[in-house]
């Protein structure tokens, strides 16, 4: 059995899901701080 | 812990603390991962496979490690009524969940052609699935008492009664020796060769390093979303 399919697979799923994760979290923090300076200007 | 209760202060400390996580996990988790797949030789049985090892051991180890940071929060919010207990434990779970399911699904990926399964009923299989399910119930736990603008108390307790899964994760591959291989690496030291062994290291404080990032990003939204919350209610007021 090829092992080398298992390997890239294993990787694939970990970085996409982190990426996933650092992206998901650094937009939402971002929308909520721009909202909060927003409306702290007005 | 207490000097971070006040959450101006924590926002100068977690602003910085933020970027720097975030670039010494990239450079980190990249460098080892970069280590384990080229630099090191393939495992005498296991082969190529073994090179899973080098994110399939730091997902495990933050899959039980946020719970465990839940555990505290939750702690700090119903002994001291920490008033970032509940904030942060709510911020850690997407993340503890992420790499709870990073690590079910890089081992069970690692199991077809090591074991010649993709899944089995096994001690440390199950309680680390059952872990993954307890991070789902306490995500939805925290939003609903959220949402309903109560303190969080019912998500704590959660997050304490839930942390009973973690001594028995750690202890499944003694009590249960089925298919998943005992401990290979502890506190005083590691059966496996170090030429194997060295990225290691790199992939375990980088994706700790991003973990963290993680969950401070996500404590930072949480708080920028409760100020606007309460500014919004004083305009309507």
């Amino acid at each position: 059995m090829n092992p080398w399919p298992f390997v890239v697979g294993a990787y694939s799923v970990a970085i996409v899901l982190t990426a996933a994760l650092l992206l998901w979290s650094y937009a939402s923090m971002r929308r909520a701080e721009a909202a909060a300076d927003a409306l702290k200007r007005k | 812990m207490h000097a971070l209760a006040n959450p101006a202060r924590f926002l100068r400390i977690a602003r910085p603390t933020t970027a720097w996580l975030l670039a010494i996990g990239l450079v980190l988790a990249i460098g080892g991962i970069a280590a384990g797949l080229t630099l090191t030789p393939p495992d005498y049985l296991q082969g190529e496979t073994v090179r899973i090892l080098y994110i399939h051991v730091p997902s495990a180890w933050l899959g039980m490690a946020g719970w465990l940071g839940i555990a505290a929060a939750s702690v700090s919010q119903l002994v001291w009524r920490h008033p970032l207990g509940a904030v942060a434990g709510r911020a850690v779970a997407p993340a503890g969940a992420t790499f709870a399911a990073i690590c079910l699904i890089t081992g069970s990926i690692w199991g077809r052609p090591t074991w010649g399964t993709w899944w089995e009923w096994d001690g440390r299989l199950t309680s680390m699935l059952v872990l993954f399910f307890l991070y789902l119930g306490y995500i939805a736990l925290g939003s609903a008492e959220k949402e309903r603008g109560g303190e969080g108390r019912i998500t704590a307790i959660y997050g304490l009664v839930g942390a009973i899964n973690l001594p028995i994760i750690h202890y499944s591959v003694l009590w249960w020796r089925t298919l998943h291989q005992g401990e290979s690496i502890g506190l005083t030291g590691s059966s496996i060769d170090n030429a194997i062994l060295w990225p290691l290291p790199l992939t375990m404080v980088g994706f700790t390093c991003l973990f963290g990032a993680a969950a401070l990003m996500r404590m930072r939204a949480e708080l920028a979303e409760a100020k606007v919350e309460a500014r919004m209610r004083r305009m309507g007021a």
